[in-house]
């Protein structure tokens, strides 16, 4: 009787740790090949035949495909800068400038990874619709109200993720740095009270 | 008191080989993969163009509305592929994966060099086959290597302003992909080797 029950009790912890390590890493993800540039964060090996195991099980446990290498290369960002999640709500301002690259796309989605409704049906931006200044420098303002200039709305949302796509560009595997692949910052501007 | 001890660490190391085995097995037991999710509504060996991405269409999850993307969904059992895509306007490209989502091969209009994307797609076994006088006059067209006999290939072409949109659409809408029965190559240069 006892030997049974440390045996059920054994294969119990088994499952819980073994699914939940799953369940964590392919939600969550995981840090292998992951370049990191200020907040955001790629994973070029995602688009090769060299793609990890946490990788795969996460792509065909969402139903992505993920961008191939020789197309491009995609980076996300949660939070802003100071690492605060990105808030709907909130005003927030993406500027700067991009990667060498021969387009790129800007592009705004739930945690999910559906695009967010919304009246202008602005999903985001693409390098050359978006307004620049004399410098070639942009500023994109996120928020849930309209703003002027190049306005990506939120339609509300508490929580969203932005995703930025190069185009046929250099950085790839070998990117190390921010001196190799400068990003725009991502700086919460206000939040209503 | 030292056998629950035990009990729970047993455990741990249990459930890290259950970890192990179940990320390694998920891409194959995964039935809401993007392979699964596309093949009731692509043809096999044809060029189907998407629905373009949008709030209402959750087909598959960050997909980048500005493109407009077309698949084909392929076999290889019945002979190599043939697959031309006209380029468009801004930016074209053509991604391929294996049946498990492996992004084995992807190029874009400039690295293609024409006004036309035109590839062959074959398993390793029958690029193998291929006479190699054929494999000569081969060098001007791409030849794919498939890992897979199944998997899919996506066209995407870029409108960089929505309003270009209609006509990213066409352009991947004229792309086109089917079995090559019978090699056209060899047709053409009867040379009779085989």
């Amino acid at each position: 009787m006892r030997l049974l029950l440390i045996t059920v009790l054994t294969l119990l912890i088994a499952t819980g740790v073994g699914v939940g390590a799953t369940w964590m890493t392919t939600t969550r993800g995981t840090e292998f090949g992951t370049l990191t540039i200020g907040a955001w964060t790629a994973r070029p090996k995602t688009g090769t035949a060299d793609i990890d195991p946490y990788a795969r099980a996460t792509i065909t446990r969402n139903g992505e495909l993920p961008i191939g290498t020789g197309d491009g290369v995609a980076f996300t960002a949660t939070t802003d800068d100071k690492k605060k999640p990105l808030d709907g709500r909130c005003d927030i301002v993406v500027s700067g400038v991009t990667p060498a690259a021969r387009f790129w796309t800007l592009t705004l989605y739930d945690r999910k990874g559906h695009l967010v409704a919304n009246t202008l049906q602005r999903y985001g931006f693409t390098s050359q619709e978006i307004v620049r200044g004399a410098d070639g420098s942009f500023e994109i303002r996120v928020a849930s109200r309209s703003r002027s200039g190049n306005w990506l709305p939120t339609g509300g949302i508490e929580r969203y993720a932005l995703m930025l796509r190069l185009y046929d560009t250099p950085v790839g595997v070998a990117t190390r740095t921010q001196r190799d692949a400068p990003m725009p910052s991502i700086t919460t501007v206000g939040c209503p009270s | 008191m030292i056998r629950l001890l035990f009990t729970v660490l047993v455990g741990v190391l249990l459930g890290g080989v259950v970890h192990l085995v179940s990320v390694l097995a998920l891409p194959r037991i995964s039935t809401q993969d993007a392979y699964s999710r596309l093949t009731p509504m692509t043809k096999l060996n044809g060029v189907t163009p998407l629905p373009l991405a949008d709030p209402g269409n959750s087909l598959m999850p960050f997909m980048d509305p500005a493109f407009a993307v077309a698949i084909c969904r392929y076999d290889l059992s019945d002979g190599p592929l043939k697959l031309t895509v006209p380029v468009s306007q801004a930016y074209t490209s053509v991604s391929f994966y294996t049946r498990n989502e492996i992004a084995y091969y992807a190029i874009n209009d400039r690295s293609a060099g024409r006004r036309v994307i035109e590839l062959d797609l074959m398993t390793e076994a029958q690029h193998e086959d291929l006479p190699e006088d054929e494999e000569i006059t081969a060098a001007d067209r791409l030849i794919i290597d498939s890992p897979t006999t199944t998997g899919l290939i996506v066209l995407k072409a870029l409108a960089a302003e929505p309003g270009l949109m209609p006509q990213a659409q066409t352009s991947v809408a004229a792309a086109s992909c089917s079995v090559q029965t019978e090699p056209p190559a060899k047709a053409e240069k009867p040379r009779g080797k085989r």
